[in-house]
């Protein structure tokens, strides 16, 4: 049967996409961000998952304001890369899973979570950012991502708890699935941020680092938060990690964090990103190999790395 | 229980300098946000540039959406229904990095807003509501829980 191995958190922000299209990332501001994600290329090329399911969000790119679906699940065999006004960003067309697509809808439908389809759909930064975190620039990505697109741009988003519980949902259909697959589920956005109005600029690392603690032992709480105090503690557009919570709803309750990283800024954004893995249970011989139980034993002593600026 | 007033009254509009784009702001901005996706089309934005009044007229705009349009005036255009990720295709279309407009909206310049991030950000701290109600001073016990009255009452508010 397929599982989910792994959850990645990471911000999606659109100038890290800029910075590697115009190869600046070797410059002193970039590198720190950059320098952040080296580990976790490492941890991902030994994970080597067969297939990343994408929680994001379009920016007014595949959904204008003419259809606002509010979750929107790419069931397509390939995915073209956006032009968001300044040409497609030249990474590779994001390739599907169209048989496991299909089958995660039909098993969280019925489990009445009535998301939309999508057939076709061009994926933006949102979701070609955190791909390039995790895998670099390669000439094709190397597995296939099942992009999962949610409505942050027009309030309100899905909530936090209903977030949380489509990831449950979304683990439930991924391991009623036959095939033997190794998944990784990346939640993206965030972390504190506001970028329009009187009050752009806002940053709070206060509440993301408490939000990161939250987000591995105790997601529970995150679920209760509220729309307003994400946006006025996080930010108005801060408002998106509520995104996370679908990542995170789809691990075990107890997880290893594997790795953390937390700097601020890159352009207007905080950028947060962490590694959650599930713990290895006896029984699932097939997926389990080395790499994950060795993430396992570093994890448990307590490894984690924490890079803050 | 007045509909008229609840319409008026969102939580969130408690949040300083802050234009949240919800539902009523996006069917009145609805082809002010249409305006600015079509810039995502090369001609599109070539045609705009060559002749802005001329391409505005094609789109059912207010005169007062119009004018912010035509002006750059950014937190009007956010005031009258427009949403950041698609009046930042504007900004694109005239050339801008995102951290222009951003100072725009913050009333600084571009270098100022720059070293603002670079410290660290703007922060929270007096800039979480207009009233006051959720700075630490006043809720001691944390920001937290002093949300938790509000929260309930959010619901019933916005469904107005």
């Amino acid at each position: 049967m397929a599982r989910i191995i792994a959850g990645v958190t990471s911000s999606h922000v659109p100038a890290i996409g800029a910075a590697i299209d115009n190869h600046r990332t070797g410059e002193p501001y970039w590198q720190r961000v950059f320098e952040g994600f080296e580990r976790s290329k490492e941890w991902i090329a030994k994970a080597r998952p067969d297939v990343v399911i994408g929680v994001y969000n379009d920016h007014a790119s595949a959904f204008s304001v003419e259809i606002i679906p509010t979750f929107a699940l790419g069931t397509a065999g390939e995915f073209p890369i956006a032009d968001e006004g300044w040409g497609p960003r030249p990474v590779p067309v994001v390739k599907g899973h169209p048989e496991l697509a299909a089958h995660i809808a039909q098993s969280v439908i019925l489990d009445e979570f009535d998301l939309t389809l999508c057939n076709k759909m061009e994926v933006d930064h949102g979701l070609t950012v955190p791909l390039n975190l995790m895998f670099g620039t390669p000439k094709e990505w190397p597995c296939p991502v099942i992009p999962l697109a949610v409505n942050v741009v027009q309030y309100p988003p899905p909530t936090g708890n209903r977030c949380f519980m489509l990831g449950k949902a979304i683990r439930k259909a991924v391991e009623s699935y036959p095939e033997d697959l190794k998944v990784v589920i990346f939640g993206t956005g965030g972390m504190s941020h506001q970028i329009s109005g009187q009050r752009a600029g806002l940053i709070n690392s206060k509440f993301d680092h408490a939000f990161l603690d939250d987000l591995t032992k105790n997601p529970k709480k995150l679920t209760r938060l509220s729309h307003l105090e994400l946006m006025r503690e996080a930010g108005a557009e801060g408002v998106e990690m509520v995104m996370w919570l679908i990542m995170r709803g789809a691990l075990d309750d107890k997880v290893d964090e594997v790795y953390r990283f937390y700097t601020v800024p890159a352009s207007n954004t905080a950028v947060g990103h962490i590694i959650l893995a599930n713990r290895i249970k006896g029984a699932k011989k097939a997926v389990g190999k080395k790499a994950p139980a060795k993430l396992k034993r570093a994890a448990a002593r307590q490894k984690i790395q924490r890079i803050r600026s | 229980m007045a509909p008229a007033k609840q319409k008026n009254e969102k939580d969130y509009d408690d949040i300083p300098g802050t234009y949240v784009f919800d539902a009523e702001r996006s069917r009145q901005g609805y082809h002010l946000n249409m305006f600015c996706m079509s810039l995502m089309k090369a001609e599109n934005r070539k045609a705009f540039k060559a002749d802005e009044a001329k391409y505005l007229d094609q789109f059912p705009l207010t005169p007062d959406q119009r004018e912010a349009i035509l002006k750059r005036q950014y937190n009007r255009m956010l005031e009258l229904g427009g949403n950041i990720y698609f009046t930042a295709k504007l900004g694109a279309t005239d050339g801008h990095p995102f951290q222009h407009l951003a100072a725009l909206m913050t009333g600084s310049t571009q270098q100022d807003y720059a070293d603002l991030m670079l410290r660290g950000g703007r922060s929270v701290e007096g800039n979480r509501s207009k009233s006051g109600r959720f700075e630490p001073k006043t809720t001691k016990s944390g920001a937290k829980s002093g949300v938790k009255p509000k929260t309930a009452s959010k619901g019933k508010q916005r469904r107005g």
